[in-house]
């Protein structure tokens, strides 16, 4: 395995490197974030360690260890495929704060740093294109922070006024498992037959056993 | 012309009078009803049964309805075939809003009806809440047999001209739900 490559980081860099362990084959090396961008160089440049293939970046939100630590984790997957082997780079920072960009390393690390960006809103120092990638340039704050409230959508134009009456009474009716569950309602024994789809989305939907009488009628025969 | 309103064809009574327009809408729907040109606006992996709709086997252009034209403004059928995100809202009622009149829409699969399994913050929640709707089609994915009701049931609709929202009703329950409700009964 990749233990090797950590023994060279850590003689290289010293007490840059926080924290390195190994785990049924996975390594990973914590580093500072002043180191970020040296020590990636060094994975890619050094003979014994080569690492040419970008394979991901990434971002962790927790928010729970702060102040003590910082809340975000940014990962570095890179694999060597010459040497055969691969490691986990890893690095702290705080929200507000941001690691150097490795496009100039890997051109691959150019969109995902921006989806990095795009959904955590750490920021990539030096990155040629630092914008959204996925979201709308008009969302207001990350998504996948774990902060963000999970209900929250930002629609770009305003929606409809549909009647209730109206809606589809999509959920375990319609054959299909994926229907969104009032599991709160069926676990008090109310909507036994069916999860109402939309309308627990809209909060104004108690019930759906009309709905599900009409479902049990034959469709009528088309009529020309 | 204006937008039909008139219900059914039902035959007027003694002393009424219209019946010709009764007529007239009958032989518009008619023609309608078999000459849709469909506007694919597909996103996601509904798009598979899609196209095995259109394919041979079940060929969907029995229906007159098989020719699909890449212009919205060649077209009256539009079909929302996987999930809409927040960020195509407004392309799709760009489209629908560029297409010509009278304009169907069917939300095929149930992606596009309620925003299926993704209540998140990036998922439409039913392109009702964009664009109205005539047909909705469940199923993830709806098999070709459901794709073909549904357009079938938008026929139907067009014959009467009937724009009130409709959902594709199931052929016959689930085996879990019909369990649930012989369990009841006992």
């Amino acid at each position: 395995m990749s233990q090797k490559v950590l023994a060279r980081l850590k003689a290289r860099f010293g007490e840059a490197i926080l924290a390195a362990e190994s785990f049924r084959g996975d390594d990973e090396a914590l580093v500072a974030p002043d180191n970020w961008l040296a020590a990636a160089r060094y994975l890619r440049d050094d003979a014994e360690c080569a690492m040419n293939h970008f394979i991901d970046l990434t971002i962790v939100d927790y928010p729970e260890r702060e102040p003590a630590t910082p809340r975000f984790d940014v990962l570095l997957f890179v694999r060597s495929l010459g040497k055969n082997h691969r490691v986990r780079l890893k690095t702290r920072v705080r929200d507000g704060e941001g690691v150097d960009t490795l496009t100039g390393l890997w051109e691959g690390a150019n969109w995902t740093e921006r989806e990095a960006y795009d959904m955590f809103g750490v920021k990539f120092l030096g990155h040629p294109d630092l914008r959204r990638i996925l979201m709308y340039e008009e969302f207001v704050g990350y998504p996948l922070r774990k902060d963000y409230p999970i209900g929250k959508t930002q629609p770009l134009i305003p929606y409809r006024e549909v009647a209730p009456s109206k809606l589809a009474p999509f959920g375990a009716d319609e054959g299909q498992p994926y229907g969104r569950i009032d599991w709160l309602a069926r676990m008090a024994g109310r909507n036994l037959q069916v999860s109402p789809a939309i309308g627990v989305q809209q909060g104004q939907r108690p019930a759906l056993s009309v709905d599900t009488e009409d479902l049990a009628q034959p469709r009528k025969p088309n009529g020309n | 012309m204006g937008e039909m309103t008139n219900r059914t064809t039902a035959v007027l009574g003694e002393g009424q009078t219209g019946f010709a327009t009764t007529k007239f809408d009958a032989l518009l729907g008619w023609a309608r009803k078999y000459s849709l040109f469909q506007f694919p606006f597909v996103t996601a992996c509904c798009g598979m049964e899609h196209m095995a709709t259109a394919g041979s086997r079940y060929d969907i252009e029995r229906f007159g309805a098989g020719a699909p034209r890449f212009s919205p403004r060649q077209s009256d059928l539009l079909w929302v075939v996987g999930t809409i995100t927040q960020k195509q809202a407004p392309p799709l009622r760009r489209i629908y809003e560029q297409m010509t009149d009278p304009k169907y829409v069917i939300a095929f699969g149930t992606c596009a009806s309620c925003g299926g399994f993704y209540d998140n913050y990036t998922t439409v929640p039913g392109i009702d809440k964009i664009i109205p709707v005539d047909v909705f089609i469940p199923g993830c994915p709806p098999r070709p047999e459901a794709v073909l009701d549904g357009l079938m049931l938008l026929m139907e609709k067009i014959q009467n001209g009937d724009r009130e929202p409709a959902v594709l009703p199931a052929k016959e329950l689930p085996p879990l739900v019909q369990l649930r409700a012989k369990q009841q009964s006992a």
